[in-house]
């Protein structure tokens, strides 16, 4: 029993990390048909911000998250606009190998700019050590981490459902050409679901630096755990990501508590049974199978 | 859909250059460079496997647009086999090559069957997650494949009983660019035939292709199964040669790699492997050397560059200019 919560409880925080990671990234494969295998270069870069910000300029766990994660989506505004918006339309293998040398860059430049070792962040007090759930203590930051990754997963069905952003969004997703026509900024639009998800990603990198520790390679060394689960989930959708992160998180976790040796296998094989049986994702429309 | 024409470099009656030019480039290239560079054969004999496992993936991604970023399982599973059967059944050479290739082209067509019902991201993710399950079988089957150590040691007889493995590496460097001629000239017959034009009129339109009667999946399993062998006969070579096999051959890197040297050389043609490969080993070896993260960024800038501004690589470059100076000239 006590094992069996533990589970649920790391495996809930770690899908709930996976999922404010990749949900710009599905969203934005959705919209723009890009497959950006440099997405998690944004988590990095939102998580060695965050890190630089409390060490060197002594900000407070909150306001450093804050900045980093808008600078993250700032940044990312450009990179859009002058490298990622030029490969709109071209075939995904241009794509995927054009953001996998952007994700190359990245980890060169982060290198050279703090060196290849691992950084932690420091958590505030607030946030690490346990907390009594009733029946069981649990760490904090566990805890925490769920209830971000869930408010955050309500206040993006929110915005998606009911915002006059979310509906552009979603007209440009259905049909990008008729929206345009009945004059709906998709240029802006692209951009600004870009930076989203971009800050999103940078929220994830830091709430997740526990588990997924900061260092130069974060973007390739995670790069297949995060297009799994936008893969699983279906592009595009956000309760698809939202399960498939929740399936591939607890996979995950159960078979590192339960069968350590047979970890990295038992992710694999769920992520081929799942594509298998649902080749467009759990959730994915047909056509975009 | 430019490139759902007729390979130019189809065969016509007593054209010998046309039927064999390319290759005797080939050797010509070789052999210069491994009597410019006589230390550094060894380095040459990886750039001659590599480029044959480049090859098997110009293939299946440039011929027939099979996305695939786990073509290292071919890789791997031909080098485990030539390996296994050299040390328990025979070190003959030329067996190994045939045992090699028939392990890739098995792999390729069982995961192809559950890998080419798909496309996109979905395709993509498959030949990933199938390559790294067989990696983790390799790593916990440690009985049959040493597990984390590899196998090493494996013996390799003389070839055709005569010619033996020398310390140098000449044998190695000559029997490894011997297979790269012959596989080249192989796979460019493949694709000038009926069938590599029907493998580009899948990758330019699957639906269109089915509408005209084309079996679409039957025939990505068969240009699967001869990528797979080609991938298989390269693993068998580093096998061979290297005399060890780890589960690197098997890695995501290699899959990666691979791609990588493709797209810098040109993807729509074959022979965008033969520059990719050489160009990307001396550039990693030379600033590798220095910084491996300075490698990590001239690779990535290297990689946007030719997708923003060489869509056709090395090779649409090479052309380029050669058709500029045959226009001059006439």
């Amino acid at each position: 029993m006590t094992l069996f919560a533990s589970i649920l409880i790391d495996g809930m925080a770690y899908a709930m990390i996976l999922f404010m990671i990749t949900v710009g990234l599905s969203i934005t494969l959705g919209l723009m048909h890009v497959v950006n295998m440099a997405h998690g270069a944004f988590a990095m870069l939102g998580g060695f911000a965050a890190v630089e910000l409390m060490s060197r300029l002594g900000l407070r766990f909150e306001p450093a998250l804050v900045i980093a994660v808008l600078a993250t989506a700032l940044v990312s505004v450009p990179i859009e606009r002058v490298v990622i918006s030029r490969i709109y339309g071209r075939p995904e293998l241009d794509q995927a190998l054009l953001t996998i040398g952007l994700a190359f860059v990245a980890i060169a430049l982060v290198n050279l700019w703090l060196g290849a070792s691992f950084s932690s962040i420091d958590l505030p007090a607030r946030l690490s050590g346990p907390v009594d759930l009733g029946f069981r203590s649990f760490p904090r930051h566990r805890v925490a981490v769920i209830v971000l990754g869930c408010a955050i997963s309500v206040a993006l069905w929110l915005f998606i459902g009911r915002s006059r952003f979310g509906i552009r969004l979603r007209a440009a997703v259905d049909n990008p050409g008729i929206a345009e026509s009945v004059g709906i900024n998709t240029t802006l639009l692209y951009s600004m679901t870009f930076a989203i998800g971009a800050g999103l990603a940078a929220l994830g990198g830091i709430a997740g630096a526990e588990l997924l520790p900061m260092e130069a390679n974060y973007p390739i060394k995670y790069m297949v755990l995060f297009l799994a689960v936008v893969a699983v989930g279906g592009q595009g959708t956000l309760f698809g990501t939202f399960l498939a992160a929740l399936l591939l998180g607890v996979v995950d976790t159960a078979s590192k508590y339960l069968l350590p040796d047979l970890a990295s296998i038992s992710f694999y094989l769920t992520m081929l049974v799942a594509l298998a049986l649902r080749p467009q994702g759990l959730l994915g429309r047909k056509d975009a199978a | 859909m430019a490139d759902i024409v007729a390979d130019p470099s189809r065969v016509e009656p007593g054209r010998w250059r046309a039927l064999i030019g390319p290759e005797l480039a080939v050797v010509a290239v070789g052999l210069l460079a491994a009597i410019v560079f006589p230390d550094d054969l060894g380095f040459i004999t990886r750039i001659n496997i590599l480029s044959i496992f480049t090859l098997s993936i110009a293939l299946v991604v440039g011929q027939a647009g099979i996305g695939t970023l786990g073509q290292a399982a071919l890789f791997g599973a031909g080098s485990y086999a030539a390996a296994l059967w050299a040390l328990h059944v025979s070190a003959e050479p030329f067996s190994g090559l045939l045992v090699g290739a028939l392990a890739g082209a098995g792999v390729a067509a069982a995961s192809g069957l559950l890998i080419l019902r798909t496309r996109g991201l979905t395709l993509i993710m498959l030949s990933i997650a199938f390559a790294q399950v067989l990696l983790e079988i390799a790593n916990k089957a440690a009985f049959v494949t040493g597990g984390d150590d590899g196998l090493a040691d494996i013996p390799v007889n003389p070839i055709l009983g005569a010619v033996a493995f020398d310390f140098h590496g000449r044998v190695g460097f000559c029997y490894t660019l011997a297979a790269l001629v012959v596989v080249y000239f192989c796979l460019r017959r493949l694709i000038a035939s009926p069938f590599g034009l029907t493998c580009r009129g899948i990758k330019g339109d699957r639906l269109r292709m089915r509408a005209i009667g084309a079996p679409v999946v039957r025939h990505l399993l068969c240009v699967y199964a001869i990528g797979g062998a080609v991938a298989g006969i390269a693993g068998a070579l580093s096998a061979q040669t290297t005399q060890v096999v780890g589960l690197g051959n098997l890695g995501f890197e290699l899959s990666a790699e691979g791609l990588v040297m493709l797209s810098i050389g040109g993807v729509g043609h074959l022979a965008g492997a033969l520059l990719g490969v050489p160009t990307f080993m001396i550039v990693r070896h030379v600033t590798a050397t220095i910084n491996p993260y300075h490698w990590l960024l001239v690779i990535g800038v290297l990689l946007v560059v030719t997708v923003l501004f060489l869509p056709g690589g090395l090779y649409g470059m090479v052309d380029k200019w050669r058709r500029r100076a045959g226009q001059g000239g006439s």
